[in-house]
């Protein structure tokens, strides 16, 4: 009989519940030691929630961790699991951009000597790690001075003198170009011949054959299965991970009008000053009055950057728009209103409501010039008209028009800002995540809602990053893929698995429009 | 079909109406909107009964002149702060058109009878010019308010010294004395121009589209963008405001004073931010008013006579007015953080 060693991490019958959403039902996740494990599944199927539990940055329902022999304390703080080894790296690095690498490195950990900083051992140190690692990056170099690649560099070295066991990185390769992966997965190798673990999440499937051993796949916050990369091929892990068990109307097709709105070769490229942003390349599509276009991609695709862009909101490189009359790009959101755009923002409260001002004035706003009494006052007694109209035709409930939007649930505070649009009468409408952080009612409410619009004539743009959602509500369906277009599919003919390929796995991007 | 108030998800602070803590809520929120306005007239009778002669008309006179030259500035300091910004070069700009006013008025003549009116143009020019310059710098620049600001303090108060050597100037006709002393059925002209100017104010803010779109940039900048607003020119023109009414307040102050001095409006920065604050405006933007303005100004003046009268060394005044500042914002912070 051979003897098995336990794994390094065992995660058993892991539960979370946020208000109205089950995050985790009874979720298992084992990682052995020195290997490299990829934790994969969609956009809401439970793997951030996953992660920061491990961390320690939320606490569990239920369910036990045992590290290393041990069973993990559910009250550890984030910084008792990185004293027991356990490092998370996120998207976001927690780096202190004006100090030095060694600084960030030994952070709250310095070497001391007689009290004070021993400054030269710990320049000596932290260069000893970065070599052992093979970077050549310079421990006394301000951390703002480096790549995005270096700077991951940075806090791989800083899990290594926590003597970490565990590294668990959130999207590695997001902001990372195609020479720099290469770099992480030899650098991950070397972690991996030490003994040290990883968990790598990522939605580019060719990685996970190209650097991981094991996979776990979650969906809809439950253990769907998990096995040997090497035993599946990217399909099979494709099915695994779709097939989310939302349950989203599908809502009857619309036959669409002419073309509205043109787009031809937006671009932006990468900027020094932004490494985190996002690079477009040449997308070009058209808008028909009438249909809802769906943005499908990843998060990070560059969806939002898009629509941003043709909103007049964000600056690009390149690119023009055919809307009636108008040819070019907006300057600002105001020309584009005044064109006949309206947008409803991917972040509700930080870029779409006014929280502490009330409803009637959050929904009026944007068509103040259109109710307002020689251009200068507010015609409050249109301004009542209105807000009391889309009210009622939004069925949004509240006390009364004049508490503060900031009171209200998520569901209805996306229903104020989709009247706010409404009031405009736009030919265009840009919905960026209609239904995030809403419940199941509301959503379906939305939904309709957006039907109902394109009903009317309006070309109305859909992004998401809920599969499941943009195939419900989507007459056509546009893929982004790193910043290009990978495809434009009619929803009735899509599937998911299809969809998933474009989104997830390296693709020709279009090369005409479509 | 009966809906509840609220819809049923937990996800959100769907508490709008609960019964035993709401009468608590609106008991705070009624200080909250009338706490200030009840201090000063708990105020004015502690000082009437310490010493009848504070409610005399002529003391009465005395506290509302005195009010109306940073009061006419609190006004658009309101708006200032509405948007998330600050000014702190009032008190130097204040001295600099007053200034500049003067030198006008010099150069039509001093038998001249509209040397006012020569004065009253040169001031509000050099405000709104230095508010244009401030504003665009804060916009333009995107450096911070309270850097532009501060540097401004420093710079035209110097410009000031420069104009006339530090010299005052004085020595105006009737005409001009009239907009610093004279009265119209009883009541002083600066404090009628300042009821004017307060009124104007509370129209543009509680009517205007103007007024929608300060509360919408302060509220949420990014949010105001998105929703079609010209931000910049926005941000600038609240600074413009703050210097057209800076400049008419160093006009009256010279008017007031028979001279205009280079140290004229030392120290205004403070009362007037005061004023806003006291009267329940949020240092970060979006809240506030000109109603909770003009009171925080009285607030400020009655309590500076009325030490004056009860014979309190002007040191322990100093201390009294920092000390209501702060408790003013403890007070808004405490009740904000418990809603």
């Amino acid at each position: 009989m051979t003897e098995v060693a336990p794994p390094l991490l065992e995660v058993r019958d892991m539960h979370k519940s946020f208000p109205g959403v089950r995050a985790l039902e009874g979720v298992r996740l084992s990682v052995r030691r020195g290997e490299v494990h990829a934790l994969l599944g969609e956009n809401g199927a439970g793997k951030s929630t996953l992660l920061k539990i491990l961390a320690g940055a939320q606490p569990t329902d239920a369910g036990e961790i045992w590290f290393d022999g041990q069973a993990l304390a559910a009250a550890d703080r984030p910084l008792d699991r990185q004293r027991a080894g356990l490092i998370t790296i996120y998207q976001e690095f927690n780096l202190l951009p004006d100090m030095s690498v060694a600084e960030n490195m030994y952070l709250g950990r310095e070497p001391l000597r007689r009290g004070l900083i021993d400054w030269p051992r710990m320049f000596a140190d932290a260069d000893a790690i970065l070599a052992d690692l093979g970077m050549t990056i310079d421990p006394r170099c301000e951390v703002r001075l480096l790549s995005v690649a270096q700077q991951q560099m940075v806090e791989i070295a800083r899990a290594m003198t926590q003597n970490a066991k565990l590294i668990v990185m959130d999207e590695p390769t997001a902001a990372l170009s195609a020479r720099e992966v290469d770099t992480l997965h030899r650098l991950i190798a070397g972690l991996k011949a030490r003994g040290i673990s990883i968990i790598y999440v990522t939605h580019r499937l060719e990685e996970v054959k190209a650097c991981c051993d094991r996979f776990t796949v979650l969906r809809d916050g439950r253990f769907v299965a998990d096995g040997n990369v090497a035993d599946v091929e990217i399909g099979d892990i494709i099915r695994l991970m779709v097939g989310r068990n939302v349950e989203f109307l599908r809502l009857p097709r619309r036959p669409a009008g002419d073309i509205v709105l043109r787009v031809r070769d937006v671009v932006r490229r990468r900027h020094p000053t932004d490494i985190h942003a996002v690079t477009l390349n040449n997308l070009s599509l058209d808008l028909h009055a009438g249909e809802i276009l769906g943005l499908a991609g990843l998060v990070g695709a560059g969806r939002t950057e898009f629509a941003r862009i043709l909103f007049g909101a964000d600056k690009a490189d390149g690119g023009i728009l055919y809307l009636d009359g108008w040819t070019g790009r907006f300057r600002s959101p105001g020309q584009a209103i005044g064109a006949g755009l309206a947008l409803v923002p991917e972040d509700r409260k930080q870029q779409g409501c006014f929280l502490d001002q009330s409803i009637r004035h959050n929904m009026s706003l944007p068509s103040l010039s259109r109710i307002a009494k020689w251009g200068l006052f507010v015609d409050e007694r249109a301004e009542h008209a209105l807000v009391d109209h889309y009210a009622r035709a939004l069925r949004i409930k509240m006390p009364n028009a004049e508490v503060a939007i900031g009171t209200l649930s998520g569901g209805n505070q996306q229903k104020v800002l989709l009247a706010r649009c409404m009031a405009l009468r736009p030919r265009v409408l840009i919905v960026d995540e209609p239904t995030r952080g809403i419940d199941v009612g509301a959503k379906g409410e939305v939904h309709q809602l957006l039907a109902d619009l394109a009903g009317e004539g309006v070309a109305v743009v859909v992004i998401s990053s809920e599969l499941p959602e943009v195939m419900a509500v989507s007459d056509r369906i546009a893929v982004f893929r790193e910043g290009s277009l990978t495809g434009i599919v009619e929803a009735v003919e899509a599937d998911e698995a299809q969809l998933m390929h474009l989104m997830a796995v390296e693709t020709a991007p279009l090369a005409a429009t479509a | 079909m009966t809906e509840p108030q609220v819809d049923g998800s937990m996800t959100d602070n769907a508490a709008i109406v609960r019964e035993p803590a709401s009468r608590r809520r609106d008991m705070i929120g009624w200080l909250r909107t009338y706490g200030t306005a009840l201090f000063l007239v708990v105020l004015i009778v502690f000082f009437t009964a310490q010493n009848d002669r504070f409610l005399s008309p002529r003391n009465l006179t005395n506290i509302l002149t005195e009010v109306s030259i940073y009061g006419i500035i609190s006004v658009g300091m309101t708006f200032v702060i509405l948007t998330g910004g600050v000014d702190l070069a009032v008190g130097s700009l204040l001295a600099f058109a007053g200034m500049a006013g003067g030198l006008a008025a010099h150069a039509m003549g001093l038998d001249s009878t509209f040397d006012w009116l020569a004065a009253l143009v040169a001031a509000l020019a050099v405000g709104g010019i230095v508010g244009w310059l401030q504003g665009r710098a804060v916009t333009f620049f995107g450096i911070p308010a309270f850097i532009v600001t501060l540097g401004g303090m420093t710079m035209w108060r110097g410009a000031t010294l420069i104009l006339n050597d530090g010299a005052p100037v004085s020595g105006y006709s009737d005409a001009y004395r009239w907009w610093g002393t004279g009265a119209v059925l009883g009541l002083p002209v600066p404090v009628l121009i300042f009821a004017l100017v307060a009124a104007i104010g509370y129209v543009v803010q509680r009517y205007s589209r103007y007024g929608r779109q300060i509360y919408a940039v302060g509220g949420n900048i990014e949010a105001a963008r998105l929703n079609g607003l010209d931000v910049k020119r926005l941000v600038t023109s609240v600074y413009v405001a703050i210097g057209l009414l800076s400049g008419l307040a160093g006009f009256l102050l010279s008017a007031r004073l028979g001279s205009a001095e280079a140290v004229a409006g030392t120290g205004y920065e403070l009362r007037v931010i005061a004023s806003v604050v006291i009267g329940g405006a949020s240092l970060s933007g979006g809240r506030g008013g000109i109603g909770g303005t003009v009171i925080g100004a009285l607030l400020i003046g009655v309590m500076g006579n009325g030490l004056v009268i009860m014979h309190v060394s002007s040191y322990w005044q100093q201390v009294v007015i920092g000390f209501i500042i702060v408790a003013a914002v403890a007070f808004d912070t405490y009740t904000k953080t418990r809603r």
